[in-house]
């Protein structure tokens, strides 16, 4: 009875609003699940949905958060050497952010702040409570250049486009070496410099076919991964004995 | 034609790893070298973990050695106690080097290290090549055949443990050829190499061995560190990858008998130098990279990835 009259002023509401008449912000993904399987060399997955007009939209995509070690090399005898390392927790492993427009331009800092949009918004500490603000701050803007090079942090994109004020699409890019796990795929819907509404849809990232029975296997069952691949050694070594023996 | 390689995790061309394989098999069949030391600083080039590329390198190894010995087998070429001797020192020297391995990979300074090794043996091996090759091809046509002494005593046959190796002709001490064999699997598990530019030289100088059996016996040590250090960087660091390994020998065998073929037709002092030549050069790239100041000084490193 209670539920049934909270449901009819909740859609007394919606009517009530003019061009509203559904849920403010909805998106989603052409797929929500990327394979790499043996022939992977990257893919786009396309992101679209509605938002109310006259707003913006800031897309987060996180992927599984890890422990990330930064070297800094140093000059031996000629040599550059891995000589001071600071050990990152909780980075994630994949992060782009997508935008309607430039991000200073749509959302105010404490915006940006909070949803971490953009990568000097993360939060990357580091468990070594004995380095110096400054230093920290060297190695944390070397991680996130490091990130980018390898194409893993994609951020400054503002290519969401949209289709009569409401409809909005973009592709994010996921490169071949992309990291496997659960993915984060944050939406969000921007008026006056704050998020007005949210949605997060999630996306895996996992091998599959073969290549993900040789990695399944290789880490699971180490030892015997080993005697098989020397067997297979052994015995593509003695067939080609035998196919040019005679030649 | 891209391949995702499971471990080495990243997406390569086929024919560009097929074409790789082949043209160290063919090198490997012309010059009679067992190919590890160029095929694993290319794999590095071509954007392969120096982890992983030194651990797969050596699963190919097993297959191309197996092939190799077989041939020497039939000719009854293969000193078997001489052979289990240098596998004895082989294995703990396999067992230290994947340690050592692991050691340096948790420390960060895995990759330093094989580049190192890479550009002191290369450089030793490669400039030592080219000397003697022009030395050659400068007194090609005079008769230098030098006679070695069959008997010459050192201060290694005071050495304990003495065995009689009799298809080698000598009675030496254990302790020399499971030294050779130690060092060998150090290096087999270090820098993904047959060892062999360091063994036969060492058999031949150091232990006095007919050079008829050389081959052979080395071929038959190296299989089997080679499994060792396979099954050992397998089980400990999961840094074997068994289809980049299967793909780089497929291009190998063919090229080897094509390079052997090629040899018995082709070879000269020419080739040799031209071998000494890619081996310094193949050196100089990689010590380059090692001196020239980075793009960027930080690094994202291995360390506590898994």
């Amino acid at each position: 009875m209670n539920l049934r009259a909270v449901f009819l002023s909740i859609a007394v509401l919606f009517l009530a609003m003019p061009g509203a008449a559904q849920t403010p912000l909805i998106a989603d993904l052409s797929e929500h699940q990327i394979q790499i399987t043996t022939g992977f060399v990257g893919t786009d997955v396309l992101l679209f949905g509605t938002v109310e007009p006259e707003s913006n939209v800031v897309v987060v995509v996180r992927g599984p958060e890890e422990e990330t070690t930064v070297w800094r090399k140093g000059r031996y005898a000629g040599v550059w050497v891995n000589d001071r390392r600071v050990i990152f927790e909780r980075v994630p492993s994949f992060y782009a952010v997508r935008s309607s427009a430039p991000l200073d331009e749509i959302a105010s800092e404490v915006t940006r702040m909070r949803h971490g949009m953009g990568a000097h918004f993360l939060r990357l500490r580091s468990l070594d409570d004995r380095i110096s603000e400054a230093d920290l701050k060297v190695f944390r803007a070397a991680l996130i250049r490091n990130k980018q090079r390898q194409g893993l942090f994609a951020t400054g994109a503002s290519d969401i486009s949209f289709l009569g004020g409401q409809l909005f699409r973009t592709r994010l890019h996921f490169p071949a070496n992309v990291p496997t796990g659960f993915y984060d795929v944050e939406v969000f819907m921007l008026q006056d410099g704050r998020v007005t509404h949210a949605q997060t849809t999630p996306l895996i990232v996992r091998k599959a076919g073969l290549g993900a029975d040789v990695f399944f296997f290789a880490y699971n069952y180490s030892a015997l991964y080993g005697i098989i691949a020397v067997l297979l050694a052994v015995a593509a070594g003695a067939l080609a004995a035998f196919v040019f023996r005679k030649g | 034609m891209n391949i995702y390689l499971p471990i080495a995790e990243i997406s390569v061309n086929v024919f560009l790893l097929l074409g790789m394989g082949g043209a160290v098999g063919f090198l490997s069949g012309l010059f009679g070298v067992g190919g590890g030391f160029l095929m694993t600083p290319l794999l590095i080039f071509i954007g392969v973990t120096p982890a992983v590329a030194v651990a797969t390198e050596a699963n190919q190894i097993v297959a191309s050695s197996v092939s190799g010995v077989l041939a020497h087998w039939r000719r009854g070429n293969v000193d078997f106690r001489m052979g289990f001797v240098l596998l004895a020192g082989g294995t703990l020297g396999s067992l230290f080097g994947v340690w050592l391995f692991t050691v340096l990979r948790g420390a960060g300074q895995l990759d330093l290290v094989i580049s190192l090794c890479y550009v002191v043996f290369l450089g030793i091996v490669g400039g030592l090549m080219f000397l003697e090759a022009s030395r050659a091809l400068f007194r090609r046509r005079r008769q230098g055949d030098v006679k070695r002494k069959l008997h010459q005593h050192h201060w290694m046959h005071g050495l304990p443990f003495k065995i009689r190796f009799r298809k080698s002709k000598l009675y030496i001490s254990a302790l020399l050829p499971v030294f050779i064999g130690f060092i060998v699997g150090v290096l087999a598990a270090i820098m993904g190499v047959s060892g062999g530019f360091i063994m036969v030289p060492a058999m031949i100088y150091l232990l006095g061995m007919p050079t008829s059996v050389v081959v052979g016996t080395s071929l038959f040590q190296i299989i089997f560190v080679t499994a060792t250090v396979t099954f050992l960087q397998a089980s400990q660091n999961q840094t074997v990858d068994a289809v980049l390994a299967l793909i780089l020998l497929t291009g190998g065998v063919i090229g080897a008998q094509i390079g052997t073929r090629a040899g018995t037709r082709l070879r000269g002092e020419q080739l040799r130098i031209l071998l000494a030549l890619m081996v310094l050069g193949v050196c100089g790239k990689l010590l380059f990279d090692l001196v020239v100041t980075p793009e960027d000084l930080f690094a994202i490193g291995s360390a506590g990835a898994h």
